[in-house]
Order: structure tokens, then sequence, then C-alpha cells
């Protein structure tokens, strides 16, 4: 276990330092103007080299990575070229909106794929499950941003015009503030992620399920007198869960887009607004301090993903 | 059998010599820090010599590493130390583009007639491999080759553009027959040829492999682990135990007199058709598991089974030589070879208690083990 | 020399039909059937498969023929009709005869739009899926076969890719360079690619200890021919399926660049622009329905397909951790 460990969290860090190094070239290397973006479309030749000499980016490329590399972990992801507030508080006040988002949709998504695939998979080829299996693969097909405003149009526009009562449209409140409110801004985002994010585990759970339900362990179960209930639940559902556990860590990727098309579509101010406010508005240290802080949530999530894999099942260990 | 009148000197009598081949193969665990974990001795020192035109038998159960030393032969595997000197070249250190050459002459038809064959081509593209890899017919005149190979093997020409699964086992195996011929090799080494085939049809397949012997003058080498088949096939035939030869001779005289226990053993195994002598005879059941190949046993590897098992056994590897009045091309690697007409169903061994303490074979739990057959 | 053969005229006078050489068997004019033909006839009773193509086929039509509709409707793609295009307080109109889908913000004609809109999505979902299917298969060919140090290597590029969030970095990207189509196709392949080469890198692994490739070491063929002409064509099948089913994400991923405002830049119409120019007219209900129907439309077809292509492939379920299916 100790060795999973170690090595589990040394590719973990080789994972972090690749990112910090395409980061580095993606924002430093790459682009010869990056004084010039920052010093402005009428700035003169001495400005931008004075720019140039504050950002450091008249020294060895060598260098440059280490002074980035040293300040990134020291946890100083440095300051808004817009703001002028530092990118670690500027996260750090956006952080609620997004974890909001985040656990709703995930305990939403996770309940309704998980039991919508159970239902399949001990009544298969029934109307519930080809039901249930066409309304996921549909949500599966849909584009987040789609469904983020259709669910506006309707729940929104359509009870709005109509005069009956309706969700708010946009915006965010935090939960210590108003936890009514809070949770009415937040029914939208997290209807529209779970539906899209749920169809991915109906499919799984009920795959799983079916393999799990055929073995002879559950016809052991069965022949005990168990009740069909316990069956599925107990001994079906616990041996099935695994690799639902290890495509969440997989998604935990694919969901930092969602919740940036979430928090755009529905007015969030998380970090996905963040990252796409900072880009319109050519703000580097804000991008670069959001792609840094997602990757590394991402890379600690999956090692912690990981090793609950491997305390329930002691086979990953192996390799 | 050997005997030709047209064969030149003894020297050159020589097709293949093996010299004290060994292949371990590592067992590492870990993918980042790796660390040697021992190895399994697959094969430990072999030396072998297969003459022009003959046919070398090669036995043992499975697990005793003669499929290993086949891919050391076919250079399939690195050795890990020993040469390989075929026809006069040392094939053993040959990187892949030199081998090439050699390749041609050094075929393997394989055990498995499912697996040998890709699923996915067909069989006109898989025999005329060979062809397309050493460049030495394309277009109209590899298909005609193919063809000639086809019928020579005893398949329909016409089915040319069939898939390996339109063909039954037996059709198979001629198909990798073919395969291996096409460039006209000097030696085959076959691979338990007809182990998975039905009893009726390996005895197509092994009268296909006799008649293909004498049209092209081919040496095989022969694997199996069924005694009977390997009798009827070989000149000379050496058996081997986790890794070694441990008995080599004459393909009758073996029969006749077989020195090593071992030897002894997996003939009793060996089925008789005749009840009244099948009745009549011992069957030798060997006691134990084959011990693991990543730490064989110390003195001679068989003494943990063996019936006949001294002290002597258990410190002293024994060297392969002949025993008694045996010819000098009758060797058997053993301090206590089994004399004619010696009974081994009804011999005990005799070792000390600590003797046995080293083998860690718990004789609670150990398998009545015949040889497989 | 081997013995004289043992007797076998009662073998096969008894078993004639099985291994007698010149096909005893009824020489019926049974072609070899190819795993393809064969799934290609299962494909074809289908009935989800064949709607799906149908639908695929009918918007690579309206790709196809988008200059031909704007002809007809004698609507430019970035024409603006701001009379008859727009209500008199500048708002998209509703479908009517002239413009048969209605019209945008800026009144041009959707029907027009969306057609060029398809060129896009399915330049980037065709260009994108292809070369991260390409790549994907050398790299997960090369990994696989060839093993050791290029294999450890590559498996940690591939878990590091695997390991990004994709569209974090898509936008950061589009961010510096600037949007355009080609980074768009550009980051979708780089960030595909990985999924492909993890499946064929499994799949190579298992079929490298297969005899037939030992069969082809032993006649001495190269490991680049052993790769691409003994392993590639036994999991040319799972790479079918998985480019079919790349296609529709890569479409979603490049419409979500496009609705981000980092894919197409504008006045050149994408579905994923057309949808978020619509985010401010709730009233204009056209405006969103009709790019995204075609999206959905789209993305729904491929993945469907996908999912037949799977099942004529594999009726029994074995290959591709096939589990959302019986």
């Amino acid at each position: 276990m100790t060795r999973f460990l170690v090595r589990r969290i040394a590719l973990g860090v080789l994972v972090l330092w690749v990112i910090s190094m395409l980061v580095f070239v993606m924002f430093f290397v790459a682009p010869q103007d990056v004084a010039h973006t920052i010093a402005g479309k009428n700035a003169t030749p001495q400005t931008v080299a004075a720019v140039k000499r504050t950002l450091g980016l008249n020294l060895p490329i060598p260098t440059q990575y280490w002074h980035f590399l040293v300040r990134c972990l020291h946890g100083n992801l440095g300051q808004s070229y817009y703001t002028q507030v530092s990118v670690n508080s500027l996260i750090k006040s956006r952080l609620p909106a997004t974890l909001s988002v985040m656990a709703g949709a995930a305990v939403i998504w996770m309940l309704l794929g998980v039991t919508n695939g159970v239902i399949s998979a001990i009544r298969p080829r029934t109307v519930a499950d080809r039901s249930l299996t066409a309304f996921s693969l549909f949500f599966y097909s849909l584009p987040t941003f789609v469904l983020g405003l259709a669910m506006l149009n309707v729940f929104f526009y359509q009870l709005h015009t109509h005069g009956l009562p309706n969700l708010p449209a946009s915006g965010y409140v935090p939960l210590t503030q108003d936890p009514y409110q809070w949770f009415l801004h937040m029914i939208l985002p997290w209807v529209t992620l779970a539906l899209l994010l749920a169809a991915t585990y109906t499919r799984l759970t009920r795959g799983s399920m079916l393999d799990v339900l055929g073995e002879d362990y559950i016809r052991t179960a069965r022949a005990k007198g168990l009740s069909e209930r316990r069956v599925v639940l107990r001994h079906g559902l616990r041996s099935a869960l695994t690799p639902i556990v290890t495509q969440f860590g997989i998604d935990l990727g694919t969901l930092v887009g969602n919740l940036v098309v979430t928090e755009t579509v529905f007015g969030i101010s998380g970090i996905g607004k963040l990252s796409i406010d900072s880009i319109t508005n050519g703000d580097l240290p804000v991008i670069i301090g959001v792609v840094l802080v997602a990757s590394a949530a991402v890379v600690v999530m999956n090692i912690v993903v990981d090793i609950g894999y491997a305390v329930l099942d002691p086979r990953v260990r192996l390799n | 059998m050997t005997a030709q009148s047209d064969q030149p000197g003894p020297s050159e009598d020589v097709l293949l010599r093996i010299s004290d081949v060994r292949k371990y193969f590592p067992i590492r665990s870990g993918s980042l820090f790796r660390r040697d974990a021992g190895s399994v001795r697959a094969v430990d020192g072999v030396s072998l010599e297969v003459r022009r035109g003959e046919t070398l038998g090669l036995v043992g159960e499975t697990g005793c590493g003669k499929s290993t030393l086949a891919r050391c032969i076919t250079r399939l595997y690195d050795l890990t130390s020993g040469s390989v000197v075929f026809d006069g070249q040392d094939i053993s250190t040959l990187n892949a583009r030199e081998m090439r050459p050699v390749r041609s002459n050094v075929q393997m038809i394989f055990q498995d007639p499912y697996g040998s064959l890709n699923p996915r081509r067909r069989v006109g593209s898989i025999i005329g491999d060979p062809f397309a890899i050493h460049g030495t017919a394309s277009g109209a005149d590899r298909k005609r080759q193919v063809q000639e190979l086809m019928e020579l093997v005893g398949l329909n020409p016409e089915h040319y553009n069939r898939f390996p699964a339109e063909f039954s086992g037996g059709q198979r195996q001629r198909i990798g027959v073919a395969r291996a011929l096409a460039l006209r090799p000097k030696l085959i080494v076959c691979d338990e040829p007809v182990s998975a085939l039905d009893v009726s049809i390996q005895a197509q397949v092994i009268n296909l492999l006799a008649d293909l012997q004498r049209e092209f003058n081919l040496t095989y080498i022969f694997i199996a682990h069924d005694l009977s088949v390997v009798r009827h096939v070989s000149d000379r035939v050496a058996v081997m135990y986790l890794g070694k030869v441990v008995e080599l001779s004459a393909a009758d005289d073996l029969y006749e007199h077989p020195r090593h226990p071992y030897t002894g053993a997996l003939l009793s195994a060996v089925p008789i058709a005749d009840p009244d002598l099948s009745d009549s005879r011992e069957r030798i059941i060997l006691v134990g598991d084959v011990p693991s190949p990543t730490n064989p046993p110390s003195g001679c590897r068989f003494h943990p089974r063996c019936p006949k098992a001294r002290h002597r056994c258990v410190e002293d590897d024994p060297a392969l030589e002949p025993q008694f009045v045996d010819p000098a091309d009758h060797t058997a690697a053993c301090h206590f070879p089994v004399a004619d007409g010696e009974d081994l169903a009804a011999a005990r061994p005799q070792l000390a208690a600590a003797d046995r303490a080293d083998d860690a074979v718990d004789p609670d739990l150990s398998v009545l083990h015949g040889s497989e057959s | 020399m081997m013995q004289p053969p043992i007797e076998t005229e009662l073998l096969s006078s008894e078993l004639p039909d099985i291994e007698a050489p010149h096909g005893a068997l009824p020489e019926a004019v049974v072609q070899g059937r190819s795993p393809y033909q064969l799934a290609w006839l299962r494909l074809r009773r289908d009935r989800v498969a064949m709607v799906s193509a149908g639908t695929i086929i009918f918007v690579i039509l309206l790709a196809l023929l988008a200059p031909l509709i704007a002809h007809l409707t004698g609507h430019g793609v970035n024409e603006q009709f701001h009379h008859i295009g727009e209500t008199p307080d500048g708002a998209p109109k509703g479908p009517n005869h002239i413009f048969w889908l209605g019209t945008d913000d800026q009144g041009r004609d959707l029907l027009v739009r969306a057609a060029y809109g398809a060129r896009v999505s399915l330049l980037a979902g065709l260009i994108a899926s292809a070369v991260a299917v390409v790549v994907g298969t050398v790299v997960g060919l090369s990994a696989g076969y060839l093993g050791r140090a290029i294999d450890t290597v590559l498996s940690r590029i591939m878990d590091i890719v695997l390991s990004l969030p994709y569209l974090l970095f898509a936008i950061a990207l589009v961010a510096i360079v600037g949007p355009s189509l080609k980074i768009a196709i550009a980051v979708i392949a780089f960030f595909s690619w990985a999924s492909v080469a993890r499946i064929v890198r499994g799949q190579v692994l298992t079929l490298r200890e297969r005899e037939f490739v030992e069969a082809a070491r032993s006649l001495g063929a190269s490991s680049r021919r052993i790769m691409f002409v003994d392993v590639l064509p036994n999991v040319l099948a799972q790479i079918v399926v998985l480019a079919s089913l790349l296609i529709p994400s890569a479409i979603v991923f490049e419409a979500t660049l496009s609705f981000l405002g980092l894919g197409v830049p504008p006045p050149t119409p994408s579905w994923g622009n057309m949808i978020s120019g619509s985010e401010n007219y709730y009233e204009a209900w056209w405006f969103l329905l009709v790019p995204s129907l075609l999206l959905l439309i789209t993305t729904l077809a491929f993945n469907l397909f996908g999912d037949a292509v799977r099942d004529a492939f594999d009726p029994r379920g074995e290959m591709l951790g096939n589990r959302g299916k019986e």
C-alpha cells in the first residue's frame, strides 16, 4: 500500500510539474509580445522594456521558469493586471460559488445516475430500461450550454412571461447570506450539470450491475433466501460501484470544463466565469492562476479517488 | 536412420549446435522504481546437437522449458547466455537485421492452430508473408507460389481468399506448415504441432510432416509432451526437466532402456493399446508438483520427486553421461540410474529429514502427479 | 528420417469431410466473409443505425449544399436584412415565407447561417477526430508493441494529457493565440488522441502475446510491419468505433469553444456562436432552437451510430468495455 501511495503521488507530482512547464511555455515563451500586451497598444518602446524588466522577461528562459516555479510553490500566483488584486484572493473569493455548483450537482447526478442504472439493470430490456437508456443518451449528446440555455428559457423566461412563479435567471447568493435564495439560484445550474453527467453514470451503473448480477455469489445470495432488495443493494451495488468511482475521477477534468460553461450561462461569478472574464480582459496572471489551481485540484482529486479505490479494491494496488 | 550414404564427415553432419544455453526471465515489480525480484530459470544450461536430416524429439512436462528453448533457437527470445551455432554460424548474438537471412533457414510451427494465424488476414496473405517479408516474390508470382504451397500441404488452392476461421484445426495447422515451408528452410522447429488437434487429425499432420521431410530433406526439432508421438517421429529424443536435459538417446534405445527415473516415470504414463499389457504394468506416480523454476531444488532437480533419491542427489548435480554399458550417444544425468528390469514403482527415496526440509514439498499437500499425456 | 506413415485410411474413411484436402465439403461459392462484411450486414439490419446514418447524411448534405441554399434564397451568409429581417425595434423575426427558419439579431437568414454552420461543425469534428485517431493509433501501437522505455514514456504522456482539465487549457491557449478554426481543431485533436492511444495500447498488449505475432517475428518481419500488418487489423474494429464516438464529442467541443467566443470568430457562422448570439433574445425561441436542434441531432445521430457500429462488430458485447449495452 505504501509503495502504491508513493508511486501514485510521484505520478501526480510529475503531472503537476509538466503542467507548470506547459503553462510557462504557453504564456511566457510562445507569444513574443507579452510585454506589449501588458504595456498596452500605445506604449513606447521604453515602457515595454520597463515592463519586460519588471516581469523578468529579459532573463534567460530557464531562470525565468525557475523564478516562476518558486513563486508558484510559495503559493503566490501574482497580481491581476486589470484589478491589481492578488490572484490568490480573487480565486479565494470565487471559490464558494464554484464549490456550491459542483457539490450540489455531484450529489444529484450520482443519485440520479446510480438509481437509474440500477432500475435499468434489474429490469433489462423492459420499457423502463429502454426509456432510461434513451433518456441518458439524449442528455449525453446534449452540449452543456444548449441545455443550460433551454433551462433558462423554460424555467425563467416562459414561466415569467406567463406570470407564473419562476426560478431566478442568474447570479449567485452566498449560502451564509441567504440559504433560501442560495438554493433557488443553484437549482438550474445543478439540474443542468446533473442531467448531463448522470447519463454516463446511468450507462456505467447499468453495465456493471448487469455484470455483477450474473455472478455466482449473487445466485448464492438469492438461493439463501435473501430479499431481492437486499441482494441488489447490499451484494450487487456494492461491487458494481468500483468502476463508478473510477469514472468519477476521470470526470473531474471534464467537470472543470462544464463548470466554466455553466457559470457563464447562469452568470455565476465562480472560478469558471473568472477565467472567461480574464480572457476577455487579457488578464494573463489570472488565467494562469486559474489554470494552475484547477489542474492541481484535478490532479489531487484524482489521487484521492485512486487511493480510495485502492482501499476498496486490493487488486488495484498490485498493478 | 540417420546414416545416409551421401553424408559427409561427422563435423559437417551437425546442422545446429547449442551449447550451455540459458534463458532467465527476470521477475520485475513496480514500474517507476524497478527492482529485480529474482528470475525464472526457464532454460538452465542446455547443450544439444541436431544432425542434418534427423528429427530430434524434445519431451517434458508443461513448464519444463522446452518451448522456451525452441524460442531461443529461433531467436524469438534473446539468450541469457550460451551459444546457438546454426550451419556453422553463431546466431546467438545477431541483431534483428542480421537474423533476417538466417530466418529463412530456421522456421517454426506453432502449437495453437487458432492463435498462430492472424484472424483478420486472408490465408493467401498469411502464407505469402514470408515472400513479402523477404521480398522474394510479389504479385502474381507470389500468388502462384502460395497456391503451390497450399497444394503441397493438402489445402485447396482455391481457398486462397478465405479467413482462418473458415478452416478446421487440422487445416489451420496445414496453413502453418505451408507458411513455415515457404522459404524452403533447412530446420523447422515444431513446437507441439499436434497437441491441440484431435487424435485422428494428429496422424495426418504428422504424416504430412514426414512426407515433407523426405521431399525437402528437412531437419526437425519436434517438441511434445506426449511420448508416444515423439517416439513415432523422432530419431533421437531429449527429455527435459525443469530447464535441463536429463536424458538424451536414440529413440528406440530410450524407450527400451530408460536410465533416468524421470524418463521411466514418463514412459510408464504412456497409454498402451493392449489392455492385458496395460494391467500388468505398474504406473509410477510422481509425488508433488514440478518445483518452481524461480528457485529450483539443489543438486539433481528431480530429487524431491524421485523415487530413488539419495542424500547425494540433494548435494550433487549429476552430469549428462553414458550409464552402464549404454552407447556413447545415450546419456543420462543421474547418480543412481535405472537398470534394465528394475521396478521403479517399488523404489522408495532415502533422504535425511534435513534434505527434505530443503525441498519444501509438504507431503500432506503433495498432489499425486502423473505425467500428462 | 521419420517413420512410415501411420495407418490413416481407416480414420479418413470415417471422417471424410473434415480433413479431406480438396474440399469434400460441398464446394459452394462461399467467398470468405471478412469481419467487416459481417458487421456491415448486421449494421444494415439495424433500424436505429440506418436512421442515424440518414441524419448524418442529411447534415453532410446541408453543409455541402450551403452555397446552393444561399443562392436559392438569395440571402448571403453574412448579409443583414435590417428592413425585412428585423422587427421595428431591431429584434429577430420568426419563421416566415422569406426567412423559413427566421432571422437572428442582426437580421441574417438563420437557414443559410445554419447550413454554413454545419460546415464548421463537421469540419472540426471530422478533422480533429481523424487527427486524434491517427495519432492515438500510432502512439498506442508503439507503446503497446514496442514496450519497455517507449511504453513508459508514452504512457506517462497519455496520463498527463488525460488528467489535464482540457477545456480550461483550450480556453487559455486560445486566449493567447487568438481564436480561429485551425486552433480549435488543433486543440481538440491534442486533447483527444490520448484516450484513443490508451485503448489501442491495452488491446495491443494482449495481441502482442498471441502466437501469430511470434510467427511473424520468426519469419523476420520488422516491428513496423508487425505493428501495421499483423496487429493493426485486429484493433481496427475498435478504432472505427472509437472514431465514431469521438466525432460527436469533437463537434460539441468546437461548439463549446465557439459559444465561449474562442472558436470560429464571427461573423463566420458556427452553431456554437449562433447559440451564443441568441442568449439575450429569450422571446426569439427559433434563434436558440435552430442551431441547438441541429447540434443535438448531429451529436445524437453520431452517438447512436457509434453504438450501433460497436454492436455490429461485437454482438456479444466483449470488446472495449461495452458496459452500457447487453
